[in-house]
This record gives structure tokens, sequence and C-alpha cells, in this order.
């Protein structure tokens, strides 16, 4: 695949998670208006967030880590097709079988065709964010295999009907007496007196699935990571549910993004460090699984690996974007980010939420069909702080912003009005004379809010999404530089 | 030394007080600043909501007007932000090797008030008077972009008569943002309201910030629920002494003008 003269396509069209119904803004107005949601939301945010700034202060080299971290990614980066023939060469060397997938429809076809010739209807699976990107659970559904998610907050997800909010806690939006009632009317097998606690919550989950792990012969997994040198695949957890999975049932199939690759055993020290303080806010994760091809008789006796592109080639190519491909998936961006925590997960209706989702997903679907996505950020950069191996968020936002509007540009013979008035101003601005003419005719302003002395509700473009919950301050008699010209050097202009 | 003035574009048409404080703490140090009208906007505008290419004027513009300076100085956090981080993106995109230098070189000696004041000029006490209760919002891009630290708050801690009161989840954006205020409007309000409610919750009566635009932002919203809290540029704090105290109904333009 890699090596090819032309590049694998972005991600396709009507298939898998990656692109919403609905613009950012206006999916953003179903969670603002639900304040149970945005208190859910905030708590929960809140609480992660220091428990995540406690473990960091921990430790004394937390910045050389992250510098590492990203070192090792920008490296793999570089050699990517190198290192993945390397991973591919260990993996069947050591009894695995790796398919290549150029996207979600390539994927979601080879995972199928692996099930069915198992002659199975019933998988399980560990929370996989590849898996849920290409929409995995939905073209098994449709070959008539269902799909059990063994991950408890993706459980409550599926049995919801919903979709996750956050990359690791995909149920952040969901409270107790809420999963509560989707287990009583989901689960089948749940006892009709169930409380409310999470202790009784969870032993309920964890009752129905232990059904369905020792009755599963198939589970699919993705990965946090593969080592190339060894061809080792590793998934980090803290339920028991993914060390089920990857241990009980015969068949064992992985789907990866090209991306999730380090080169060596050794670098799993950086990662194993930056991961669970970024992600839970926990020293270490209660369960690293990690499984280097067949053992025979012990574990899975027939292994799968399959590598997903799905626009990963695409990311790559774009000199600017590419260090979203670093995203170690921790989600420490989402939970110390203001929009995040107000508008939720969904609306930014990918798989992918948050500050790196709002890069990712329009850097994987191309970004016209993610164009109000880069928007989607007041570029306050708390995102960038928190990311663990440095991804540049805000620069990749305005990256993607001027991508979109050259994009536009080319394709459409009309300019915007919004292209239109950004170089009208940029021709006022580069006069003097202009702009100083400009700024002066500012003054008509002042012939609005007289009388409260600030200018209120405006029912013109624009200006009316300002002035609807905020006034805006009246235009002064005079500007600086005439107040300048008069007072310092006389210059009219 | 030879300091020359960026009065960005907001200041210049809404905000000529926090220029003529800027000017008046500077000279009362005994300082002398440039205003070069051929200045206009650092292009941050432009280049944060895509149009890159319409900034490259404006970048060019500002790396000539300000070059023959010893360093410039701007009130706002934002603006020198942009000159240090994004002129030299639209410069490597669109402009000459030369443009590139002169990017580089001016953005060098670009400083943002309470840089200029510490690192620079060397002063925390400017002699300011301000007997008021004060809360103070390091806005994103001093915070992160240029990392001022606590500059600003030791500039403040020594003016004479001041009660400083700690904001709240000081860090969090406001919800400004430049243009995401009217493309997110509606998320740009929620945190804005939340913004305001830790100002409220301080009991200060002025929320200053080193920015105008997240100002404008946050004391439209003060304003807009009749809070009577106003807002101050830090310039402003820093230009009032006992002899020229801040003209409080002034402060409180946005809240109070009319009704004093």
């Amino acid at each position: 695949m890699l090596g090819m003269p032309t590049l694998p396509p972005p991600a396709p069209r009507g298939v898998g998670h990656l692109r919403g119904d609905e613009s950012f803004p206006a999916a953003a107005r179903h969670a603002l208006a639900d304040t149970q949601l945005r208190a859910n939301l905030g708590h929960a945010t809140r609480t992660i967030r220091a428990k995540r700034a406690s473990v960091v202060a921990e430790l004394p080299d937390w910045e050389e880590l992250r510098e590492a971290g990203r070192q090792l990614k920008v490296h793999t980066m570089a050699h990517l097709p190198d290192y993945l023939e390397q991973l591919e060469a260990a993996v069947t060397a050591r009894g695995g079988v790796v398919h290549w997938a150029r996207d979600a429809d390539e994927a979601n076809r080879i995972v199928v065709d692996l099930v069915k010739a198992k002659g199975v209807d019933e998988v399980v699976k560990v929370k996989s964010m590849a898996t849920q990107e290409i929409a995995l659970n939905e073209a098994l559904e449709a070959a008539g295999v269902s799909a059990w998610e063994t991950d408890l907050a993706e459980l409550i997800v599926q049995l919801g009907h919903d979709r996750p909010s956050h990359i690791l806690v995909p149920a952040i939006h969901r409270n107790r007496s809420e999963i509560r009632r989707i287990f009583l009317d989901e689960m089948g097998d749940v006892d009709p007196d169930l409380t409310d606690e999470p202790a009784v919550l969870a032993g309920a989950a964890r009752l129905h699935l232990r059904r369905k792990f020792l009755s599963a012969e198939v589970a699919i997994s993705g990965a946090n990571y593969a080592i190339a040198e060894t061809g080792t695949i590793g998934v980090v957890e803290s339920e028991g549910n993914g060390r089920m999975c990857l241990t009980l049932p015969k068949t064992l199939i992985t789907v990866m993004g090209i991306e999730k690759l380090v080169p060596r055993y050794t670098d799993l020290e950086v990662f194993l460090q930056l991961l669970p303080r970024s992600s839970t806010g926990e020293r270490m994760n209660p369960y690293t699984s990690m499984w280097t091809g067949l053992t025979p008789d012990d574990g899975p006796q027939e292994f799968h690996l399959v590598l997903l592109d799905n626009g990963r080639t695409q990311v790559l190519a774009d000199a600017e974007g590419r260090d979203a491909l670093n995203c170690i998936r921790c989600s420490a961006c989402l939970n110390v980010c203001p929009v995040y925590e107000r508008a939720g997960g969904h609306a930014y209706g990918s798989v992918y939420p948050g500050p790196i989702g709002a890069i990712l997903s329009p850097l994987l679907t191309g970004v016209e069909d993610n164009a109000s996505l880069p928007f989607a950020s007041s570029l306050c950069g708390a995102c960038y702080d928190a990311c663990p191996v440095k991804i540049n968020i805000p620069e990749i936002l305005v990256h993607l912003r001027a991508r979109h509007t050259e994009t536009y540009a080319e394709e459409h013979r009309a300019p915007s009005a919004e292209a239109v008035a950004m170089r009208t101003l940029s021709y006022v601005m580069r006069s003097p004379l202009r702009w100083t003419l400009a700024l002066r005719s500012g003054r008509f302003g002042r012939l609005l809010g007289r009388r409260r002395g600030t200018i209120g509700e405006v029912p013109l473009p624009v200006v009316k999404q300002w002035t609807e919950t905020r006034d805006l301050a009246r235009p002064p008699q005079q500007t600086f530089r005439d107040w300048w010209a008069d007072t310092h050097s006389g210059d009219p202009s | 030394m030879k300091i020359g003035l960026l009065i960005t574009c907001l200041a210049d048409a809404m905000f000529p007080d926090v220029g003529r404080a800027t000017v008046a703490v500077l000279e009362r140090l005994g300082h002398t600043v440039a205003f070069p009208a051929e200045q206009s906007c650092c292009g941050q505008m432009h280049v944060n909501t895509g149009y890159q290419k319409a900034a490259l004027p404006l970048v060019e513009r500002y790396a000539d007007v300000f070059a023959p300076y010893d360093a410039v100085v701007a009130p706002s956090g934002s603006c020198v932000g942009s000159v240090r981080h994004q002129h030299g993106l639209v410069a490597r995109r669109f402009g000459s090797t030369g443009l590139q230098d002169a990017v580089t070189d001016v953005a060098g000696k670009t400083y943002e008030l309470s840089e200029l004041l510490v690192d620079v000029l060397g002063v925390t006490d400017v002699g300011a008077y301000f007997p008021h209760r004060v809360t103070y919002h390091p806005t994103c891009h001093s915070l992160r972009m240029l990392r001022v630290g606590d500059k600003p708050l030791s500039l403040l801690r020594a003016v004479d008569g001041i009660r400083l009161v700690d904001l709240p989840d000081a860090d969090q954006c406001c919800g400004f943002g430049g243009t995401f205020a009217v493309k997110n409007a509606d998320t740009s309000t929620a945190m804005m309201t939340d913004k305001m409610r830790h100002v409220l919750d301080t009991g200060a009566q002025f929320c200053s910030a080193g920015d105008s635009s997240c100002l404008m932002h946050i004391g439209g919203g003060l304003s807009r629920i009749r809070s009577g809290v106003g807002t101050v540029h830090l310039a402003q704090i820093l230009a009032a002494t006992r002899d020229r105290p801040y003209a409080v109904d002034q402060a409180h333009a946005t809240t109070l003008e009319g009704r004093a």
C-alpha cells in the first residue's frame, strides 16, 4: 500500500463515524440547551483535570517525557513505511496474519469475512476507536453478527443506542440514574431490583459480560501501540475486560490505525508513563496486555492484524497537519478544552471529539467534509499545553482554516461574503489614509446606544450574533490616532 | 531606547483610552514613545479566520514600519502573540526571504506591555494609584503564547491602594476567540457566562486584563446583565495616579455611560 505511486484516498463517505449530520455550531446547540448534560460534563472534566494535574506534578521530568514522546512519534512518522514493513514481518514470523486495509470499507470487509469464516454470529470487543471510526459493529450487524462491547462505558453507550461522547470516558455525558434505566430496559438478563449504586451497576454489567466472554469464540480489539521490532501489540485498560477478550476466545482480530506504531520495545517506557497520567490521571493503568503472534495451546490460536489507512497516509502527506497522527488518544485535550466542556463530544459529529478531533477528523476526511470543526475553537491553547506529545493543535487549526477558505475559493467562482469582508478589510488596512478614514467613520456607531451608553441588540449579520448576549461598547468620539495627531505630532493623518 | 508603539486596530477604533494610558505610563517613567501612523493591524484576525494571504500586506507593513525601533510595545498579549507566532508563518508561505528575516527581527523586539515594563525596563512599581477592588483575567494568549507568567500581577501588586482578588478558574478562556464569538456564538456565550460568574463571585468592582478584545467580550456580558462591574485594561490601572485618578465612570463606559 505505501510506496504506491498515488496516495490512498481520504476516509470514504457513507461509512464510518467521522462526519456529523450537522455543523458544529448547530450540533453544539443541543448540548448547550441540556443543563443536565452540561452539569455532567463540567463535573467530570473538572474531576479528571484535578487528578491529572496532581499526578503530572509528581514527575520532576514531565516536560522531558513529553519531549521524548514527541520525538519518538515524529521519528516514527518520518519512517512509517519502513517500520510498518518491519511490523508485518515480525507479526508474520510469530504466526500472525497481517491484512492491509486502504479504507473503512476494506477493513470492514476483511473483518466480516474472517468472522463469517469462523461460522459464529457473536463476537466480543475491547473498546476500540479504530473500529468505531470505520463503524465495524454496524458492518457486522449487517452481516448477521452481534458485536458485544465489553468496556463498561462502551457497553452503556451501545445499550443506550447512543454514540460515545469522549475518547476515554465514552459515557461521560450519562449519570448513574440514566445508566440504571438503560440497563433495565436493554440488558435483558438484569435483576429488576437494580439500584443506581455504582457498585451494583458494575456488578450487573460484570454478570452480563461474563456470559459473553465465556461463550465467544472470536474477539475483536483495537491497539494502543504496536512494536515494530518485535511485532508485539498492546492494549491498555482499567477493567480487565480487555484481558478477557484477548485471552479467552480462540480467534483474535486486531484493527489498528497505521500510526499506532513505536519502533522499539523500550519506547514503551515513555508512553506507559505519559498515557495513564494524561488520560485517567493515574500513575499506572490497572491492566496492560501485550501479545506477540501466537503461543501454542495458550490464548488465541489464530491472530489477525488489520492495518488501517482510512485517510492516514493523506494526513502524513500534509506537512502542517501530520503531527495530528502523533496522538496517543489520551483525551487530555478534551478535559482541558472549554469548548468541549460546554458543547460535549457529540457536537463534533465524529468518533474523535474535542480539540484533537477538530483537527484529526477534517484531516482524515478532507477539510470540506468537516469544514466547521477547525473553527470550533477559541484558540485558547490549553490543549497544546496538556498534550503529552506536544501536538500544536492551535497551529494546525489555523492551518486547516486556511485550507478551508482556500479550497472554497478555488472551487467557487463567487467569493464568500466573509472572504470579501476580509479582503476589503485588508485593502483598507494596508493604506494609512484609507484606514484612518475608516476608523473615523466608526463614529457613526455613536448614533446607536445614545440612551444607555451601550449598544444592545442590532439585527444585522455578524453584529446580531455578538449583540444577542453582549452589549457592544459605543465607539469613542476620537480614535487613538486622531488623538495622537492632535497631541503629539500635529500630523493630521 | 527608541520605543515604537503598536496600537491595536481594536484599541485605535474602540478603546483609545487604552492607548493613551500606555503612552502615559511610559512617559511618566521617562521614556519617549513614537506612534508611526503608517501602522494598521497585526493581521491576526485574517490569519485566525483562514485568510493568510490577505494578512501578507499587513505583515509586510508591520515589519517595515517598526524596523527602525529598538523595541515595540503593544497593550495586547494577543496581537503580540500574533506578531511572534503568526507573522513568520505568513512570511514563509507568501513572502520573500527578505521579509522572513525582517519579520523574525521585528518579532524578537516586540513586547506586550507587562513584558516591556518588567523584562526590558526593569520596573514593577510604576507609581500608580488605583483604590478599587480588582480581579485579573490572564488572557489566553498572554498566558500561553507569550508566557507572561505573573508579570502583570507583580505590576498590579505594586499599585497603591488596589485590592487585588483572585479570580477562580482564571486560566479558562472567556470565550471571545476573535471570530469564534460570532461563528460559535452559543458556545462562546456559555464560556462567557461562566467567566462572568467567577468575576461576580470575587465581589470585584473591576475585571482587568491585558487585552481589550477579551475585556470587550466580558464587559459586554457584564453590561448586558447590568452587573455594575466594570472592565479596565491593565494599562489604564497603571496609568492612574493620585494626581490624575482614574475616572471610574469612564472605566464603566460599557455599563454606566448615560447613567453616571
